[in-house]
């Protein structure tokens, strides 16, 4: 880690751990990062190009392990035991799904 | 005029050339400040979508236009980030969807770059001897220019000199 005082939390429902590495400026993370909003699922985030030196490096090397092709947005799910890569509507919505079936 | 609609008044002049913004405003807002953004952070616009180094030598193929968007357009009718779609897709009225990234990852593009430089530094004898001039290609859309010097801007994509590579 290296770069915890830059992740951000949004508030919501908390029954999966939600992380993503972002980029401020990529039109994709934005519409990814609205749609957890939406879907009323608690998430944290990084904006990976707003970190500097070290940290943005070990937020790099953190991401890599979880997607070796190192695109934006990458969201880790309950420490890595599910990976979605870029936004996919469809595994983001099973997100709350699978949430709504364990109930 | 806002900076946002100054660059998309310059990028809008390619569109006769085959280079067409995709037309829903909202996404190309977006877009457009994420690149005035890069540009002021780096000094350059490089692809909003993509981690950038601010290494220009490193950055170069991900500078809008970038290297991919001409073959993502061909496979997939828009480009990685969703800035420029394929006349076929604006005709056809379809949502653009996200498409694989095709560019290689950084580690696999420094050890390539390593190879490439051994290889070169092999290399011996100049392959153009029989040609009149040398011939540049615009890495961006492959425009061939054969004169003494890649031209200042790409005729056909309005990429920069820096972005030519000798091809013969």
């Amino acid at each position: 880690m290296g770069y915890e005082t830059h992740i951000e939390s949004v508030p919501g429902s908390e029954d999966k751990d939600i992380m993503l590495f972002t980029l401020s400026t990529c039109v994709w993370c934005k519409k990814t990062k609205t749609m957890l909003q939406d879907l009323g699922l608690a998430y944290s985030y990084v904006d990976v190009d707003l970190l500097s030196g070290a940290e943005q490096d070990a937020a790099y090397q953190d991401m890599w392990k979880y997607n070796q092709s190192t695109s934006f947005p990458t969201i880790v799910v309950n420490d890595g035991r599910q990976v979605i890569l870029g936004f996919d509507e469809g595994e983001l919505r099973g997100l709350v799904r699978e949430v709504t079936e364990n109930e | 005029m806002s900076d946002r609609e100054a660059l998309r008044q310059q990028l809008e002049l390619y569109d006769t050339r085959g280079y067409h913004l995709n037309p829903d405003r909202g996404f190309t807002d977006s877009l457009l400040d994420g690149l005035l953004i890069n540009e002021r952070r780096y000094g350059y616009q490089a692809c909003p979508c993509r981690l950038a180094t601010g290494i220009q030598a490193d950055d170069r193929d991900i500078i809008c236009p970038c290297d991919y968007r001409d073959p993502d357009l061909n496979e997939y009718e828009t480009c990685y980030c969703g800035l420029y779609v394929s006349q076929a897709l604006i005709n056809s009225g379809g949502e653009i969807r996200p498409i694989p990234e095709r560019r290689l990852p950084r580690e696999v593009r420094q050890k390539i770059m390593a190879e490439t430089k051994t290889e070169s530094m092999k290399a011996t004898g100049d392959t153009s001897a029989d040609l009149a001039y040398p011939v540049w290609r615009c890495d961006v859309c492959g425009y061939l220019a054969a004169r003494d010097e890649a031209p200042e801007i790409c005729p056909i994509c309005g990429a920069k000199k820096d972005r030519f590579s000798r091809f013969a």
